[in-house]
């Protein structure tokens, strides 16, 4: 396998990854938290409606862990494509 | 002990501490004074980063914004966070991996044009002296709050200690006191929480306690919330008053702001290792999430503690509201400084505290005798007032205005230090004097440093104007020209100078003209705002909170749009771009 392709391949296994991240994202922020919120706010957890629970404490929850997720895959894929540092 | 003496004291302690760490890392070279010698442990790095962001308007303002808007006050909480991943994955590794000192020299050398260069440059001095006026303010209140003395001498003082560690110690000294302020404002913040959760649910952990219910109360403590205000015509507490598009507009301005504000950037210059930015970031929204999660929770208690002070029997019935001769201890000391105020409109000796635009509820209101909500309350003092509510021991009074001051501090470093950065380094090194050499560039970052914070501190004692409109405008412009240029900049090889600098001037110049247009800046003498602000008057019911989400899209079309009329970049850019793509490149 030549080294352009190598490299190539390495560029889209970070791209997929941002993607499927971003998706997450954006459905825990914009989905659950706002346009999803009013028919979440019929379901309750932990005594907070869906909806509320998701704006205010939730989506901050997905993020963290949408990082912390992030950062350890791409460890994961630098090793695999021998582009990680040392 | 006096109160006063107390908090004279515990604030004092904290200035020792700043001051000590100031001298133990003073800055040797530009390396150190940029980006602290890109030595900072990732999980030092998200502390620093938490304080570098969280401003007074976090700690003192943002649960009491919460308490009033309800629903609606999670755009704040959304937007201030949910950039973190925007930063975390679409911009920090790779310009830690770029590898040099600021943000516009990467605009700079991707763009491979001075001008886009000085275009970055403009926006980063605006929207950080933006910002910095209002720590600097905070500062002042703080100090003339809680120690009594004037404003302008509490700004004296907190630019005196910034002076010292950001001009001594540049970012290294900023990042250490960072660290510091930021374990002085968490705990300062969250301690009052818990003992406010534990008084009204009975549980130690806010976020649990958001839950719960109230103690002796048979409905979940947020259903209790919601019908407390409603039934004083408010809207109710967990569903917004904003439309749909709104709320996303200005939730996705505010994320797409943060991870384009150049302080917030800067810091992951910092950390040895590409790998270290992408965790570094994590920790960083770890950190700030122990206060924005537990905002909302103090915010929704304040409120409930408020109207239930008040409002101590049925609604309606003439002995249901609070005599005014009975109001507590907190209420007279913070009605002595104005941030809570009473007017007897009925003149019956007891306060009413309601929504009185509420057309529907006006038929009762009349027959109760009500003749208009008679307590106007500053958002703020759901903070401030807490310890003193909660019947908290004199020194967590002390903490909260230590905290206070810490976050107004390291933000301002923050800020003081990219607006020095970028003086000493892309205009002086980077065009007017490119052989300077280092020890005098090492110079001229402290001078321009000193200048800054005299500056930020004139802003802070005379505040322009507009300062309460430029909070938008800081997060629109850095969503509309920086965010978008930083990110095609790496992710789309095809882009050029001249995509990129056309784009940056619409983004900025539509943004800009919406805000001047509908809330009014620079223009007031030419008769801006033109607009009325409005809801019905706005483009799509989008507010100017939330137009920078528009600029910034604008960016990307036009950019990506006159890329592809306009030659390639060169092969020394697209060579740029392949290196900071990948954190070793094989060769």
């Amino acid at each position: 396998m030549d080294q352009k392709e190598a490299k190539h391949r390495y560029w889209r296994a970070n791209l997929r990854l941002v993607a499927a991240c971003l998706v997450v994202w954006f459905t825990i922020s914009f989905g659950f938290g706002i346009v999803l919120a009013d028919s979440l706010d019929n379901f309750s957890l932990l005594g907070v409606r869906l909806g509320f629970w998701f704006a205010q404490q939730g989506a901050i929850f997905g993020f963290i862990g949408i990082i912390f997720f992030y950062a350890w895959r791409m460890s994961h894929i630098d090793r695999e494509h021998d582009v990680d540092e040392e | 002990m006096d109160l006063k003496l107390l908090t004279y004291l515990v604030v004092g302690a904290t200035f020792v501490v700043y001051i000590g760490i100031a001298i133990w890392s003073k800055a040797r070279d530009t390396g150190d004074f940029y980006v602290a010698g890109k030595h900072v442990h990732p999980v030092a790095n998200g502390m620093a980063t938490a304080a570098d962001w969280m401003s007074a308007a976090s700690f003192i303002s943002m649960a009491g914004l919460i308490a009033f808007l309800g629903y609606d006050g999670s755009v704040y909480l959304m937007g201030w966070t949910g950039g973190y991943v925007l930063l975390a994955l679409l911009l920090a590794p790779y310009l830690r991996k770029f590898g040099k000192f600021t943000v516009p020299e990467f605009i700079g050398e991707r763009y491979d044009s001075r001008a886009a260069r000085i275009v970055a440059v403009i926006c980063l001095i605006f929207i950080s002296f933006t910002y910095v006026a209002g720590q600097m303010r905070g500062v002042g209140i703080v100090f003339s709050r809680f120690l009594e003395v004037p404003i302008g001498l509490g700004l004296v003082i907190g630019m005196g200690i910034v002076f010292i560690y950001a001009v001594v110690g540049g970012m290294k000294g900023v990042t250490y006191t960072q660290i510091a302020q930021y374990c002085v404002l968490i705990f300062a913040y969250t301690v009052p929480a818990v003992f406010i959760a534990l008084q009204i649910t009975g549980v130690a952990i806010p976020q649990l306690a958001f839950g719960s219910r109230p103690i002796g109360d048979d409905l979940f403590f947020l259903d209790r919330l919601n019908q407390v205000v409603m039934e004083l015509g408010f809207p109710a507490y967990t569903s917004g008053t904003k439309s749909t598009i709104d709320i996303v507009c200005i939730t996705a301005a505010l994320m797409i702001g943060t991870a384009g504000l150049p302080h917030v950037i800067v810091r992951f210059f910092t950390v040895p290792k590409v790998r270290d930015a992408r965790y570094s970031a994590g920790w960083a929204l770890l950190f700030i999430g122990l206060l924005y999660l537990t905002a909302p929770v103090v915010g929704s208690m304040a409120r409930l503690n408020l109207v239930e002070t008040i409002q101590i029997g049925q609604v309606g019935s003439p002995s249901g509201n609070l005599a005014y001769e009975d109001r507590p201890a907190w209420f007279r000391t913070w009605e002595n400084t104005g941030l809570l105020q009473f007017d007897d409109l009925n003149g019956d000796g007891r306060i009413q505290y309601y929504n009185d635009q509420n057309t529907r509820f006006a038929a009762d209101v009349t027959s109760y005798g009500w003749q208009g909500n008679e307590l106007s309350v500053d958002p703020d003092i759901m903070v401030l007032a807490n310890p003193e509510i909660a019947e908290l021991p004199q020194w967590v009074i002390a903490l909260i205005a230590a905290g206070g001051i810490a976050a107004a501090l390291s933000t301002a470093a923050g800020l003081l230090l990219v607006i020095s950065s970028s003086v000493s380094h892309d205009l002086l090194k980077g065009i007017f004097m490119p052989t300077i050499s280092e020890r005098r560039e090492l110079m001229a970052g402290r001078v321009s440093a000193a200048a800054a914070i005299l500056i930020a501190g004139l802003l802070g004692y005379y505040p322009p104007a507009f300062v309460a409109q430029v909070v938008a405008f800081a997060f629109g412009l850095a969503a509309a020209s920086l965010f978008p240029a930083i990110l095609l900049g790496i992710f789309y090889k095809r882009i050029n100078k001249q995509g990129a600098i056309a784009g940056m001037l619409v983004g900025l110049g539509f943004t800009y003209g919406y805000i001047e247009y509908f809330k009014g800046l620079f223009l007031q003498w030419a008769g801006a705002p033109w607009g009325e602000n409005v809801a019905s008057s706005w483009w799509f019911g989008i507010s100017p909170e939330g137009i920078g989400a528009v600029g910034a899209t604008l960016n990307l079309i036009v950019a990506i749009l006159i890329s592809q009329a306009t030659p390639q970049p060169p092969e020394h850019v697209a060579a740029l771009v392949d290196r900071i793509r990948y954190p070793r490149l094989s060769s």
